[in-house]
């Protein structure tokens, strides 16, 4: 019956190697500490209990040694916990370069994850092994969260922002997904599972799709259906700014400010096209908030990066 | 310092303790009326820096006439005020009196132009909720601005209210002849929340009137 | 300096009998009563809740509750055991009762303002209650926008405006405290011969003045979103949920330094008198309170780590959060370092201070791996959570506020309860809070997150276990309940001192007098002095 007893879930990321052993260390300190006042009071209890009624221990006011030992000791030891933990949260907030990029939409009860090729899944995400996976989430409603107990991620996603996360799986397998920030009557059962699979597999997998629209096509079409294309010109001479060669680089906005055209700037462009008017250009830009729900947005920004990227803006 | 007229709660050893305590009660309760306002406050700071063009839009539409007109009456009230504290501390019955009612007729003029300026906001349709409506593509982060000012100036508002009742209740001790030279505590500690009152106001009123001018 | 028993002699209980003397009495200890009888009333509510919690979560497909009303059931598990029981149960009852008679004032400095306090109190909790009764609230304590400010059919508002009110109550709990500790001190008695729980009070107060008013216009202006649909939280009308994390976090942070901090002045009380020894270190105990009040304020971001807050933030809110663990462990080794050499008793308070050192070392030393940056990724709103805010929440403060209760009860009464039965509650309760809360570690390393009606069949048996731990745990609160209420009409009749305590309250009757002192005492020595003073009294209670 105990071979089976797991305290941990399974490692299945790069990362879950590196949380696993801060986690050990903690718990090392802890039992050690915790053991120490255990055993003293244990020992303090029964070796100090009163023998008669009148007893009159010898007061004892203090030591400033003992309380420099039991202030420095403890100090030091927080500072390396604080600081390889902090290691450990930088490179889970960094992703690394070359990343296959995945959309994540949270919704009222459930996650729709798209993949740079079209593939969309709905509480389902297949993924190859080895491969470094960016979660670039959003949410339609309320705060989720995005939590892999395998990979030993977690982020929250919100709505009216962008939140990423990121992931190398190790090992094949499936592994749950839950949702980690409480959204309402189902979220308990804003579940799914991550699918890795050996990268044969998964090629395989992805060709069995048929055909599938990928996120800038749609995009595309998208583009035409709302008119877009009636201002914005490739030649930058209609009423609003070209979008070729956008994405990344720095804009000059009519306050003066500059700002990056990343994903954030783009989404907030359509949904509140007054907040960031470039300089040059009248504020006439209609919103297009309600009309093109989340993962539209995202198709839309897949075909605005597929415009061609500013690389020399993003590597500045 | 035990004098005939000095009553001194039971709990207190004498009419020092009591003074002290008092005062010390005031000001610990003006600290939490700071970190009340304080949150309104930087809730507000973030706004404005981050919905600036509208906020300066619908600072525009403010009344800079009734607003600076307000902000008279109340600095003239802390005046008032600070003369009816003094009259307290001489045990000057008549002084008490004069500027006691000095202090809540301008704090009850105060308030009647705040109704005026929430009436005009009422006609121009600058409520927030269902009757709100601005003419602009930033409506709905001017409706925002107009949220903020409503709270920031309601709350003030209320405590302007609470004042005035003090105000009230230490017109009729004084009529009675309650303050002398020996006892003068709770004008001095309603002089404090008067005082304190006035000073949320100087910081609302720039934020909310002032913010558009200079743009 | 009567040692004689209180019965037959006007003391603050029979001074008056009506009902009026009670409504309209400005005694505060009387007052500390009041508070009592309320607090065990939502003490009772709040544990009706989490019994429904437990119960539903005996199997995994959650067939007890639906998920809605399961969700109202954690909500108001948390409401009701956060604003209306943890918050006031040590200052309203032990503090209101105490302060007073431990510096040596015959009241607080204002005692009309006390008695408003507890029927501000009564009328928050009304509101609350009145939501529950309308259909309850799902929203979890924590409101998070923007579901609670406009996806949520529950009554939120109700709920904000209960919590709004209630959090005056506290304010001018806080209030009353500092001053009088400031200006109402007894000859001789220097701040730094003040009983440590005092200073406690004193820590506790400044957080409680401070961190409230943000707290209220917090709840007023989800109230405000929701009626009005202004966009200050909600990101579809232009505002920030995110900030509203702040903000809420920002009071929510230190309240939880409120709901410890007084129970560590009682642990330092009973720690002294039943190892008869001045506690080690009393500067740097005192000084600890303070430390806690002020960083407690200064770390509310750790709450916020996978939020979309900045890296930035998390680095410092994280540096900071291990700061503040330092004080608390400096108590805890003073702590033990005062039974060295001591004279050590196992009555049922020292018990409840024993159970209160081993469970808040786990529960503080546990705080750590959320401290961190890298594990908190894992564990944040999982079990782990649960388990670390239970094992400070009810492993520590409430162990001290029974702990407490236990020790002045004969003050505060003049009865005994008796004491095997209290040793035998004592030890039913640690056991219990044990097997409830320890497998939920477990569970949270496991990944199971909370706040979930239904979860995966793999967790199951460390569900039960904890549920089966919870039952235990009803069973001694349920005990204790029951034999304090006995010993009020059949208690043996208590004296001074039963324990031979020192500290300014042992030197009066029990029950008090209403004025407390005869004349107001003249103090010449530290607390605890033990070697100093002879106590009058007999160092054991009679067994029942």
């Amino acid at each position: 019956m105990w071979t089976g007893v797991r305290f941990l879930p399974e490692r299945a990321s790069t990362m879950a190697g590196q949380v696993d052993a801060l986690l050990l260390f903690l718990v090392v300190v802890c039992v050690f500490f915790a053991g120490l006042i255990f055993v003293l009071v244990t020992i303090f209890a029964i070796k100090y209990r009163r023998r008669s009624a009148d007893e009159k221990p010898r007061p004892i006011h203090g030591s400033l040694g003992l309380e420099l030992i039991w202030t420095i000791i403890p100090l030091a030891l927080a500072m390396v916990m604080f600081g390889w933990g902090a290691w450990v949260y930088i490179s889970l907030s960094t992703p690394p370069a070359d990343a296959m990029e995945i959309f994540v939409v949270g919704k009222q009860w459930m996650w729709k994850l798209q993949h740079p090729d079209g593939h969309r899944e709905i509480n389902e995400l297949h993924v190859p092994v080895g491969r470094t996976v960016k979660l670039t989430m959003t949410s339609e409603d309320v705060i989720h969260s995005f939590f892999v107990p395998a990979f030993r991620i977690k982020k929250d996603v919100v709505p009216g922002r962008y939140t990423t996360a990121w992931f190398q799986a190790t090992k094949a397998g499936e592994y749950r997904l839950f949702c980690a920030q409480y959204c309402g009557t189902s979220h308990a059962d804003m579940v799914g599972r991550i699918v890795v699979m050996e990268p044969s597999a998964y090629e395989a997998w992805l060709r069995g799709g048929g055909m599938i629209e990928s996120p800038a096509e749609a995009g595309a079409r998208l583009f035409q259906q709302f008119g877009c294309i009636g201002c914005h010109l490739p030649d930058g001479k209609g009423r609003a700014p070209s979008l070729v060669g956008l994405f990344g680089k720095k804009v000059t906005l009519t306050t003066k400010q500059t700002v990056i055209a990343d994903e954030a700037y783009i989404h907030e462009s359509i949904v509140d096209p007054q907040a960031k008017v470039v300089a040059g250009y009248a504020p006439i830009m209609p919103t297009f908030k309600g009309l093109i729900n989340e993962d539209g947005l995202a198709q839309i920004i897949a075909y605005i990066k597929s415009l061609g990227t500013d690389q020399k803006a993003k590597a500045e | 310092m035990s004098e005939p007229h000095a009553s001194v709660a039971h709990q207190f050893d004498d009419a020092e303790q009591q003074y002290q305590a008092s005062h010390l009660g005031m000001w610990t309760f003006l600290i939490t009326e700071i970190m009340f306002f304080g949150g309104l406050l930087t809730l507000f700071a973030v706004y404005v820096s981050a919905y600036a063009e509208a906020f300066a839009e619908g600072s525009k539409h403010l009344d800079l006439v009734l607003g600076t007109t307000n902000t008279a009456v109340l600095l003239g009230s802390s005046f008032t005020m600070a003369m009816a504290v003094r009259s307290a501390q001489t045990g000057r019955r008549n002084g008490q009196l004069l500027f006691l009612s000095l202090t809540l007729l301008l704090g009850l003029a105060f308030l009647g132009i705040k109704a005026v300026e929430y009436t005009h906001k009422f006609e121009q349709h600058l409520v927030p909720g269902p009757n709100f409506s601005f003419p602009s593509p930033v409506a709905r982060n001017v409706q925002l601005f107009f949220s903020f000012y409503f709270a920031m100036t309601g709350m003030h508002a209320l405590h302007m209210v609470v004042g005035v009742v003090l105000l009230t209740i230490l017109i009729v001790q004084a009529w009675r002849g309650r303050y002398t030279a020996d006892y003068f505590t709770p004008v001095e500690v309603s002089g404090l929340y008067w005082h304190f009152v006035d000073i949320v106001w100087i910081f609302l009123f720039p934020l909310l009137y002032l913010v558009a001018r200079h743009a | 300096m009567s040692t004689a028993a209180g019965e037959g002699r006007t003391n603050y209980l029979n001074a008056a009998s009506s009902v009026k003397s009670w409504l309209l009495t400005v005694d505060h200890k009387r007052i500390a009563i009041l508070y009592l009888v309320s607090i065990t009333f939502f003490f009772l509510l709040g544990s009706i809740f989490a019994g429904m919690v437990r119960v539903n979560l005996l199997s995994p497909y959650g067939d007890l509750l639906q998920a809605a009303t399961y969700n109202k059931m954690f909500t108001m598990h948390g409401i009701t055991m956060i604003f209306f029981f943890l918050i006031p149960s040590i200052p309203a009852v032990l503090g209101n009762f105490l302060v007073p008679i431990m510096i040596g004032a015959r009241d607080l400095a204002f005692p009309r303002i006390n008695l408003l306090s507890w029927y501000i109190y009564v009328v928050g909790g009304l509101f609350t209650l009145t939501a529950g009764v309308l259909g309850g609230v799902d929203t979890g304590w924590t409101f998070y926008t923007p579901y609670s400010s406009t996806y949520s059919n529950t009554n939120v508002m109700l709920t904000a405006v209960g919590v709004f009110i209630t959090g005056f109550s506290s304010i001018l709990t806080g209030l009353n405290f500092i001053v009088t500790i400031h200006k109402m001190r007894a000859p001789g008695m220097t701040w730094s011969r003040l009983p440590l729980f005092i200073w406690a009070q004193y820590a506790t107060s400044l957080i409680m003045v401070l961190g409230t008013p943000v707290l209220a216009i917090t709840v007023a202006l989800v109230a405000l979103e929701r009626g009005l649909h202004i966009g200050i939280f909600d990101p579809a009308l232009g505002g920030d949920p995110i900030l509203f994390q702040h903000l809420f976090w920002f009071y929510s942070h230190p309240a939880v330094y409120i709901m410890i901090l007084p129970s560590m002045g009682v642990i330092s009380e009973l720690i002294a008198c039943f190892s008869r020894k001045r506690i080690f270190g009393y500067g740097f105990v005192a000084s600890s309170s303070l430390a806690i009040a002020v960083l407690g304020f200064l770390v509310w971001g750790h709450h916020m780590f996978v939020s979309g807050q900045s890296v930035y933030a998390g680095l410092i809110f994280s540096l900071l959060s291990f700061l503040v663990a330092i004080p608390s462990a400096i108590k805890v080794f003073n702590w033990t370092a005062t039974m060295y050499k001591g004279s050590i008793s196992f009555e049922a308070p020292m018990l409840y201070a024993f159970g209160f050192i081993g469970l808040f070392t786990i529960g503080g030393l546990t705080g750590l791996f959320l401290a961190n940056l890298g594990t908190d990724v894992h564990l944040h709103d999982t079990y782990f959570v649960v388990a670390h805010f239970h094992y400070i929440m009810v492993g520590g403060a409430i162990m001290g506020f029974l702990g407490g209760l236990h020790f002045w009860w004969p003050k505060m009464t003049g009865r005994m309860y008796p004491a095997t039965l209290a040793r035998a509650a004592a030890l039913i309760l640690f056991v219990g809070f044990n097997l409830t809360f320890f497998p939920q570690f477990i569970l949270g390393f496991l990944g199971m997150p909370r706040r979930y009606h239904v979860y995966p069949p793999e967790f199951q048996v460390l569900n039960v276990l904890s549920t089966a731990g919870a039952s235990i745990l009803g069973l001694g609160y349920f005990l204790a309940f029951i034999y304090l209420l006995w010993s009020l009409k059949y208690g043996a009749v208590a004296e001074a001192n039963p324990w031979g305590a020192v500290g300014l309250e042992w030197e009066i009757p029990s029950p008090p007098p209403t004025d407390n002192f005869d004349k107001t005492p003249v103090v010449t020595h530290e607390a605890y002095a033990y070697d100093e003073v002879q106590p009058h009294a007999a160092p054991e209670v009679s067994r029942v």
